[in-house]
């Protein structure tokens, strides 16, 4: 694992990585819009409200993907001090606190034409809620130390034990009353959204996806650069 | 064991210890959590005079609109009880019979008050052409059981 740990090899894999990914994201959002929007057939029950479901969705899962991602690099940092963990879980808070965000804000404006109200504090908005809070809780801990260093660590325990949430926002739906729907796509029994509406959805969340590797592989390849900036200005000012 | 191993072991218990106090909060505060009640746990709750939220379906043929015109009548059932609802006020989009409703408000003469109505959709996404058949389906099936007996 410590192989990647090289900030040269690291810039080389990044740079092959990176033309790939971003055009994947064009590709797949141009696709995955024109499907969602014009491409599928509105839904029984709402309409062509359904459509905000192509958003909403792909971002609620990247809300939790990102956040176990950041936790798994979070472990790495602390237990065996990974330096490019460190660097990773800071650079893809701020991407996963937009997915969040998206998700919430996305969520309400269906929720008010559908359900009849913006908000409720139900178990599952109520725990996306919390998710959101752990993201801007790490990005201001990490930040509020002078060393560098001790910020991260701080964040990266923070990050270790909202870690309970996530099981929560999953199974909150099955474990209690909540006027969020039950899940419909990964769930005991398989999906029980038509294919016609589930194949946009799985573009969409491709799309999403290949745009957090994008942006996480730009932040990260700006952090190392920034860092050799910083190192290089002390050598000199001490040489 | 070496320092890594230790560090690794500690986190593990550090989680465990973590996951299990949440858990027994969370089932401590498992009446709380809860967003609704059903008319099934209604028999059980002691709910009193206080404002609480009831969900279920919407009776088959049990909505009507009062003479006044904006207040309706309806039936929340959870296919096993069911209690009868007065509101006043306008519903949301994906009010209908058969589907998803919270109501709040309070029980008064075994009548449920409700100040709010949100409807609550299910899991199910499809086109109007697959519901339609689906519904056909069914109905056909409906049909061929009732005959049976005779053929």
């Amino acid at each position: 694992m410590h192989r990647f740990a090289n900030p040269a090899r690291f810039q080389r894999l990044s740079a092959a990585i990176l033309p790939w990914s971003a055009g994947a994201t064009v590709i797949l959002l141009i696709v995955g819009l024109y499907v969602s929007l014009f491409g599928s057939p509105p839904d029984y029950q709402q309409g062509d409200t359904v459509r905000i479901m192509y958003i909403h969705v792909p971002a609620a899962w990247m809300s939790l993907f990102v956040y176990v991602n950041m936790a798994i690099a979070a472990a790495c940092g602390l237990v065996w001090k990974h330096p490019l963990a460190d660097l990773f879980a800071k650079a893809a808070a701020p991407v996963g606190a937009g997915f969040t965000l998206i998700c919430l804000v996305t969520g309400s404006l269906w929720g008010a034409p559908m359900w009849g109200t913006w908000w409720v504090w139900d178990a599952r908005l109520t725990s996306v809620l919390i998710l959101f809070f752990l993201y801007l809780g790490y990005m201001a801990l990490v930040n509020a130390f002078d060393d560098p260093q001790r910020g991260m660590r701080a964040g990266n325990v923070l990050l270790l034990v909202g870690v309970v949430n996530v099981p929560i926002i999953k199974f909150s739906v099955e474990w209690w009353n909540t006027l969020h729907q039950p899940a419909s796509v990964i769930r005991m029994g398989g999906p029980t959204i038509d294919p016609t509406m589930l194949v946009p959805l799985a573009v969409m969340a491709l799309g999403f996806t290949t745009y957090f590797i994008t942006v996480v592989l730009l932040r990260l390849r700006a952090e190392i650069v920034q860092r050799k900036i910083q190192t290089l200005r002390l050598t000199e000012a001490q040489g | 064991m070496t320092r890594k191993k230790r560090r690794l072991y500690m986190l593990g218990l550090a989680l465990l210890g973590l996951g299990a106090a949440a858990a027994l909060t969370l089932t401590a505060f498992e009446d709380n959590i809860v967003f609704f009640f059903s008319p099934t746990q209604l028999q059980t709750q002691q709910v009193g005079d206080r404002n609480f939220r009831l969900g279920g379906l919407v009776e088959q043929g049990s909505v009507t609109k009062l003479p006044d015109g904006v207040t309706t009548r309806f039936v929340v059932t959870d296919t096993v009880n069911s209690v009868p609802v007065t509101y006043r006020g306008q519903l949301p989009d994906l009010f209908r019979e058969g589907q998803g409703v919270v109501a709040e408000g309070r029980l008064a003469g075994g009548v449920f008050q409700a100040r709010e109505v949100l409807a609550k959709h299910d899991e199910n996404y499809m086109p109007p052409e697959v519901a339609d058949a689906l519904k056909q389906a069914e109905h056909f099936k409906a049909t061929t059981k009732t005959l049976k007996p005779s053929s």
